[in-house]
């Protein structure tokens, strides 16, 4: 008569490793981890960063959007329509750059590249309608300048509008490459990059328009 | 895209942030994934939208309710558009972004916190100048 095994403890995330090494690549048992994972993580870490530093802005406009001055609240100058409208382009975006991913997976360039084109008319759209905005506001004398409500605004809500036009720069650029280079390692990791960035922009603005134009306009 | 590791079966229990699931197979279930994260990320959105407007929400409870929606859309993101699991392998993934969300959050409460008692503490501002008179 033998005698059983223990039952294996319930583990399934390898917390305490197991019994043998984890095969995983990456986790300490199975080797260098490959070469798209360690740069997705790395750009992963700057991105986290990266939203540590908006978490910044956010604190500082939480802080100062109280202070208008005298000058306008946000009640006073912000239009929920275009707002509206400015999420939707990002959010729709965000679906066509996955999109453009599953078309890189297939290698299919053509799908590709119309789904690439959508993203960067969609990002053009928002960036174009926050441009009108700030005109706008600067226009009727509502500048970063006229009190410090309006300088956290500009400063945290411009801040993500440059990283989006970054990465419309980034986005042609992947274009280009694709259409000269085609499906090659070092641009299938650069596109696997530049739709994390893509989607993190999108997770920023979520929090953006809630806490700056949705709680900013409340009744 | 399983087609990433076609030949080694340990580098595929490893995934980077952004990579398609890796038991998914072909296309159409790709497309499915994005669209119901599209489905739903949009219904939260609309959903914020019509309750900042004033409907159907008790005004006081509104700004929670909005913040609740706005924490879960980012889930919704997060899940359907960078693919970060609580599979095994993305484990370091999810453990760099619970240290992002730990610094986020200790920022953004700590700044709030401390500005709101330093101004609660402070004497109104024409107090301040006939003090340094």
């Amino acid at each position: 008569m033998t005698v059983a095994d223990p039952p294996a403890p319930f583990d399934p995330y390898h917390v305490g490793r197991g019994a043998a090494p984890h095969p995983a690549r990456g986790h300490g048992g199975g080797g260098e981890a490959d070469k798209r994972v360690v740069v997705a993580y790395g750009f992963w870490i700057f991105l986290l960063s990266d939203i540590v530093m908006f978490s910044a802005f956010f604190a500082a406009y939480a802080v100062l959007a109280g202070n208008t001055a005298g000058g306008p609240s946000g009640r006073d100058v912000f239009d929920l329509n275009n707002v509206a409208l400015e999420t939707a382009c990002l959010l729709v975006s965000s679906f066509t750059c996955g999109m453009a991913a599953i078309a890189t997976g297939a290698r299919n360039k053509a799908a590709f590249h119309l789904m690439m084109a959508i993203t960067c008319v969609l990002g053009a759209t928002f960036v174009t309608l926050e441009f009108k905005e700030f005109v706008g506001l600067i226009q009727a004398g509502n500048g970063p300048s006229r009190s410090a409500f309006l300088s956290a605004f500009f400063a945290l809500v411009g801040c993500h509008g440059g990283h989006v036009t970054v990465g419309l720069l980034w986005l042609l650029t992947m274009m280009a490459q694709v259409f000269a280079k085609g499906f090659r390692p070092e641009i299938l990791r650069r596109i696997l990059c530049f739709s994390l960035f893509w989607h993190a922009l999108d997770i920023i603005w979520v929090a953006l328009f809630t806490v700056v134009y949705l709680l900013g306009t409340r009744p | 895209m399983t087609e990433i590791h076609p030949h080694d079966p340990a580098a595929a229990l490893d995934s980077a942030p952004g990579d398609e699931r890796l038991d998914g197979t072909g296309v159409a279930q790709g497309v499915g994934g994005y669209l119901l994260g599209l489905v739903l990320a949009g219904g939260m959105t609309a959903a914020s939208f019509y309750f900042a407007a004033g409907h159907l929400l008790w005004g006081p409870g509104m700004p929670a309710a909005l913040i609740a929606l706005a924490i879960a859309q980012m889930g919704v993101h997060l899940v359907f558009f960078l693919h970060i699991t609580t599979g095994p392998e993305s484990t370091n993934n999810v453990l760099a972004l619970a240290f992002g969300v730990l610094i986020v959050f200790l920022l953004v409460t700590g700044t709030v916190i401390i500005m709101s008692t330093l101004n609660h503490n402070m004497p109104p501002m024409d107090q301040i100048m006939s003090m340094q008179r």
